[in-house]
Formats: structure tokens, sequence, C-alpha cells
């Protein structure tokens, strides 16, 4: 049934944010570390799991797809709702301090990337583009 | 009129869905016929709503773009982090956990190095506009990482209200840009596969700037980006308060 797709990945969004919570307040942070990442990794595993069972039946997949799908049109609800107004109205200090720190953290993602790539050969990178 | 306005009020999420299918409608024809397919319609659909988002918020002075008009609330529920957290894990369901594993070691350095540089940042435009106690130039750095790290960390030591508000804006425009850049710079960068993607997530930090700005350049890349990104703004509370405070406090002082 396509709700047990929804329940599922609802369980794992919940356990993530709960162990989220967990480790904040273990290292004394007042925010949730990692919640979503955490979520991510369970469905993962989950599926894995139960496909390996033969335990997932098509409509439960369909439950995960539609919010996988449904994901642009949320988020485009994200940008129609964020707070412009006040981030423009910060002036020059934060103008610059943001556009610098994207501009600084666009130049680095190749200089990380190429960090311990050496494991990974480029005939894969070559089948995967195809 | 009023008996319109009644029903979109009073089926709010219902309303988002079908306001929002329309903007992205009109985006996926605006790029198509505009750019010829160039810009992608979902980087189109951002930046409308985007600049919906400015017109709601000087529309009502509120603080959540076109969501505080009363019609359009349900678009608070479509995009508020409950439903976009939710959509996130469900990209999930596309991972390749091997892709995940082999960039992993990247992935956590991009955190660290990601976090760091875009406090230093902070800091040093905190300075340059003449900003010189501790407190101040931590906390704008905060910002200039996420718009929550900023509140967190100004809170903790005691920065003013008014260095705490511009230490969110910084963060803000952070996200925004990162939204609307993305897409354009992406084949710069090499931001094509799922280990460029979760070193990208590392770096800019920003979930709602990594969601928007994967989602505009290629929806694939999503999850992997997502994954590092959750992990920003935890370690960003707790390093910006501590350590990375304590650093700024011993170069330049109380």
């Amino acid at each position: 049934m396509v709700i047990y797709g929804v329940a599922l990945l609802s369980v794992c969004m919940l356990v993530g944010v709960l162990l989220g919570d967990f480790i904040g307040n273990l290292i004394g942070v007042s925010a949730n570390v990692g919640g979503v990442g955490i979520g991510m990794v369970l469905l993962v595993l989950v599926i894995d799991y139960l496909r390996r069972k033969k335990k997932l039946d098509i409509p439960a997949e369909e439950g995960i797809k539609f919010w996988s799908a449904i994901y642009i049109p949320v988020v485009v609800a994200m940008a129609a709702q964020q707070n412009v107004v006040s981030a423009l109205s910060g002036g020059p200090i934060a103008i610059l301090a943001g556009t610098l720190a994207v501009v600084v953290s666009f130049l680095l993602v190749p200089v990380i990337s190429k960090v311990g790539k050496s494991s990974d050969n480029t005939f894969n990178n070559h089948t995967r583009d195809v | 009129m009023d008996a319109i306005i009644s029903v979109l009020e009073k089926n709010g999420l219902v309303t988002a869905f079908a306001v929002i299918g329309i903007l992205m409608y009109v985006s996926y024809v605006i790029s198509k016929k505009l750019t010829r397919g160039r810009v992608h319609g979902s980087a189109i659909a951002i930046i409308l709503g985007l600049v919906l988002a400015y017109f709601g918020g000087i529309t009502t002075g509120g603080d959540k773009g076109l969501a505080d008009l009363s019609i359009f609330a349900g678009i608070g529920i479509m995009g508020g982090a409950m439903l976009r957290d939710l959509a996130i894990i469900a990209t999930a369901f596309g991972v390749h956990l091997e892709e995940v594993k082999k960039a992993g070691l990247s992935g956590i350095l991009s955190l660290f190095v990601g976090i760091a540089s875009s406090f230093l940042i902070g800091v040093l435009i905190a300075l340059a506009f003449g900003y010189t106690d501790a407190a101040s130039l931590a906390t704008i750095g905060a910002g200039t990482t996420t718009y929550i790290v900023g509140p967190v960390t100004g809170a903790a030591v005691g920065a003013s209200s008014e260095v705490i508000a511009l230490s969110i804006a910084a963060g803000l425009i952070k996200a925004i840009l990162i939204m609307i850049a993305t897409p354009f710079i992406a084949k710069y960068i090499g931001l094509n596969n799922p280990r460029s993607a979760i070193v990208y997530g590392g770096l800019m930090g920003s979930t709602s700037g990594v969601a928007g700005g994967l989602a505009a350049t290629d929806p694939k890349l999503v999850p992997y980006g997502a994954m590092t990104a959750t992990f920003y703004t935890g370690l960003g509370c707790l390093l910006a308060p501590s350590i990375l405070f304590l650093a700024v406090r011993a170069v330049f002082g109380a």
C-alpha cells in the first residue's frame, strides 16, 4: 500500500530528527545535528534491506517516490517564503559577507573534491556519465 | 470576490499546491520560450519565488515572504521545514550508498573547511566595516556560515541585537545567492557527480540554499548535497561560539 511507503519515510525522518536533537543535547548545542542526514541514511539502509527481503512492493515505493518528486515544488514554496526583504535591508556588510562566502565556497568545491580521489578511477566516472 | 478569498484562505495548503503548480508551469514556459531551455525551469521558478517573497515582505512587513499574505499562508506549510525535510529525505530513495562511502572523507573535510572559510570571511568584512570587539566579529562570522548559527552564537557570546540582525541578514544573502547562482556556476566547478555534490553541500552548508541550488541544477544530485549540508548548521552551532569565538578573542581581544 502507498501509505506503507509514506509511513516508512515519515518514521525515518522522525527517528533521524530525534537522534539529531539527542546529539545536539549531548554536545551542548542548541540545534539539531544532522537529523535530516541521519534520516536519509536510515531510509537508504531500510529500503536496501526490504528490497533484498523482497518485502517492498511497488505501491509502497510510489509513496516514497511521490515525495521525492514533489521536492522541487516544495523548494519553490520554500523560496517564496524566504525573508528576502530583511536579507537586503542588512546593507553592505551583510551583502558583501554573504556574497564573498558563496564565491569562496564555490571556488573550494573543485579543490576539496580532489582530496582522497585516488581510489576513484576515471573509468568509473566515464561509465557513469554514459 | 470575498467568497473566493475565503475559500482560498480556508484551504491554505491546497491553495499552495495550486499556486506553486501554476508558478512552475509559467517558469517552464519561460524556460522553453525565452531561454530555449538554457536556464532550467526550476531555476526560474526559484528566482520567481524569491521575487514574490520580496513583494510579500514589502506588502505585509512580515518575515515569511509571500506566506505572510493570508491567502498564501499555505505556502508556509508547503515550503516549511517539516515538508521540506520530508521531501529531502525522500530524495535519498535514489542514493547509491557506495558513492556516499567513497566521498565520505572529503565530505567531512568540506564541512570543516566550509564553516571555517565562511566564518573567516564574515569576520574580515566586519573588521573592514569597523567592528573590533570579539563578540560582534564572531557573531557576524557565524551568521556568514548560516542564518541559524549567527543568532545562536550571538546569544551565546552576548552580541548586541543589531549585530545579531546583521548576522541573520548575511546568512540569508548567502542562502538566496546559493539558490540563484548554483545552476549557472555548476559546470565551472565540476558540480556534476555525487562526489562533488557531497563536497558542495558541506562547503555551502545552508540547507535551503543547497536544496534550492541543486534542485535547479540536477535533481539527481540533491540527496548527496543535502546529506552533508544538514550537518553543517549543527557543527557550526558547535564550533562558532566555542573554538572560533575563542580564536577571534585571542587575536582581537575582548
